[in-house]
């Protein structure tokens, strides 16, 4: 399905670089067999299957947060794009617009702020993380503005029934996380555009000589981390019934967090789409399993936190 | 079957006109003059090394023979007909391909991938062009061995390499894609004895496949090796032009050094 790395990367010997590239999955099998052990409400078909619903919105966001990384750029305003894409998908339902076209919105004004923080990075050569710093505070400020400061209920049997359903086992939030990554992996390792990504984030002036649109690129890049904001809140909004201003800025980090612990790179250049699918679930699990265990949920940033700092420290060694 | 067969070996006579005729460049950077009235001459299947010191206008000249420096006054000739070079696509087009001291290799992609960097096969139409990794994995194969260079698998990432086979890599590339004229500019300044001496071969290599090679160096017995011609730039000008196989090591010194009085000016 989706081709994780560059070729050439499994004929390496398992050394301390292997072991950075499997942390993720490595990671996932050491986190369920701990809960598995810890409780018995953790590997039951009803929680794994919320576990992996829950992972999806996550999974989305990574997967636009995977190409951002991929050209060397880091997606900060990813922690309020979500909220605001949601907040316009409540607005335009309230006030009557119907559902295809809030959705649309939704999906559109996620894309106009990844579009936005593409111009400024690529175009005006503006830093990655101010930029996005920078529309992460404005894009909140928005959004409160939208909203004024209220959460709307979005009541619709749509929406409901995406959260809820599926093709028999198979829930439909699952179906667009795969879908996303399996279009990413596509994108990265078999077309033509994903070897402009990968060379970009790998040496942007070697990238530029060999006469590839270096700034297009990167424009892409922040570009489509914006609509993957937009799908994610689409999702949100169907799982929680409404739309929040105020939530959800643990995604930002979990968003990185996935990539990271996947084995890519945040110098760019290296990309591993079934990593950060890895390590989106690793994510997710330890918040899961923590809540069922009924540890505090004071704990869960300080381990989830830990983990990333952990993923940090095994991928010094990558090189 | 490969793409590179038909270069123009053969397509040069003695009363053609030479590849890249330059006369009179100048180039100015605010109160630097860089060049100021540079003549050259490129003669097809010739390597021809570009000798001078640091600050001598090499770079500038190779700049504006690759579109990234758009001459300020004087003409270049590509194969008797003038041309303005304003992008490094217009040299490309041209069949000019350069090497510069920093490859341009992508580190974490495979030996293929760059090999084909902005250059990809693809299968398919339209907006469903699939990468067609198998001809590009197969064609690498056959690039590298025709110029013999030991690269024991293009599907490793160019992180693993020497800096000898990093710079060959580099090199076949140029090779593969330049038609007409490859520019190197100091090709061999990292490397060990050994590897110079494989990435030397590799030049006379493309000689013989009547590869038009404009070569950088600082390396006099380098020079001497592989160049059939060379031309010494002082000052922003042209102070020399030599045979090389009637000159000396220490005449070139000469020349660079301004030891040697300059005689290109007529």
């Amino acid at each position: 399905m989706t081709d994780a790395q560059a070729p050439g990367h499994l004929t390496g010997r398992l050394s301390v670089g292997a072991a950075a590239r499997l942390a993720a999955p490595i990671g996932v099998v050491a986190v369920f067999v701990a809960f598995f052990i810890a409780t018995p409400d953790f590997l039951t078909v009803s929680n794994i299957s919320d576990l992996l619903v829950s992972t999806s919105i996550l999974l989305v966001l990574a997967m636009g947060q995977q190409l951002v990384v991929t050209v060397a750029g880091i997606d900060l305003s990813v922690g309020s794009n979500l909220p605001w894409s949601a907040a316009v998908l409540g607005y335009a339902y309230t006030h009557g617009w119907g559902l295809p076209v809030s959705v649309l919105l939704a999906l559109l004004a996620g894309l106009a702020v990844g579009v936005v923080n593409g111009l400024m990075v690529a175009r005006l050569n503006m830093t990655d993380f101010i930029v996005t710093l920078g529309s992460l505070s404005v894009v909140s400020g928005l959004t409160l503005l939208l909203s004024s400061g209220n959460t709307v209920a979005v009541n619709s049997g749509f929406l409901r029934d995406l959260a809820l359903d599926g093709i028999g086992p198979v829930r439909w939030f699952w179906l667009v996380a795969v879908l996303g990554a399996a279009i990413v992996g596509f994108l990265l390792f078999r077309t033509r555009t994903g070897t402009y990504l990968l060379s970009t984030g790998g040496n942007r002036e070697a990238a530029r000589e060999a006469g590839v649109h270096v700034d297009r690129m990167r424009l892409i890049a922040y570009a489509s981390s914006g609509l993957a904001c937009g799908i994610a809140a689409v999702l949100f909004v169907a799982r929680t019934g409404g739309a929040d201003p105020s939530l959800q800025t643990d995604l930002l980090l979990g968003s990185i967090a996935a990539v990271v612990l996947g084995g890519s790179s945040l110098f760019g250049g290296k990309a591993s789409v079934l990593g950060s699918v890895a390590g989106a679930v690793l994510l997710q699990s330890l918040v899961n399993g923590f809540t069922l265990l009924g540890i505090s949920q004071y704990y869960q940033p300080v381990a989830v936190g830990a983990v990333v700092l952990g993923a940090a420290f095994i991928s010094r060694f990558q090189k | 079957m490969t793409d590179t067969a038909a270069r123009g070996a053969g397509e040069a006579s003695a009363v053609d006109p030479p590849l890249v005729a330059i006369t009179g460049l100048c180039k100015t950077f605010d109160a630097v003059r860089a060049l100021q009235g540079v003549d050259l001459t490129l003669a097809e299947g010739e390597v021809t090394a570009l000798l001078g010191d640091n600050g001598a206008g090499k770079s500038t000249l190779v700049r504006c023979l690759t579109g990234v420096h758009p001459p300020d006054a004087g003409e270049i000739r590509f194969r008797g007909e003038q041309i303005r070079l304003n992008s490094p696509d217009d040299a490309r087009r041209l069949g000019i391909e350069t090497v510069y001291q920093t490859l341009g290799l992508i580190e974490d992609l495979p030996v293929w991938q760059n090999l084909y960097l902005n250059r990809e096969l693809t299968q398919g139409f339209g907006p469903f062009q699939v990468l067609d990794r198998k001809s590009m994995i197969g064609h690498s194969r056959d690039i590298l061995a025709r110029l013999d260079v030991n690269v024991p698998n293009v599907r490793a990432t160019v992180r693993r390499m020497s800096g000898g086979q990093r710079q060959s890599i580099a090199i076949a590339r140029a090779a593969n894609w330049g038609k007409t004229l490859v520019i190197m500019d100091e090709p061999t300044a990292a490397l060990g004895v050994r590897e110079t001496a494989a990435v030397e071969a590799l030049i006379r290599r493309l000689r013989d496949a009547a590869v038009t090679v404009l070569l950088i160096s600082h390396d006099m017995a380098q020079v001497l090796r592989v160049a059939d011609t060379a031309y010494v730039l002082r000052r922003g000008q042209t102070a020399a032009r030599r045979v090389v196989a009637d000159t000396t090591g220490d005449e070139l010194v000469g020349l660079i050094t301004g030891a040697l009085e300059g005689d290109a000016r007529v």
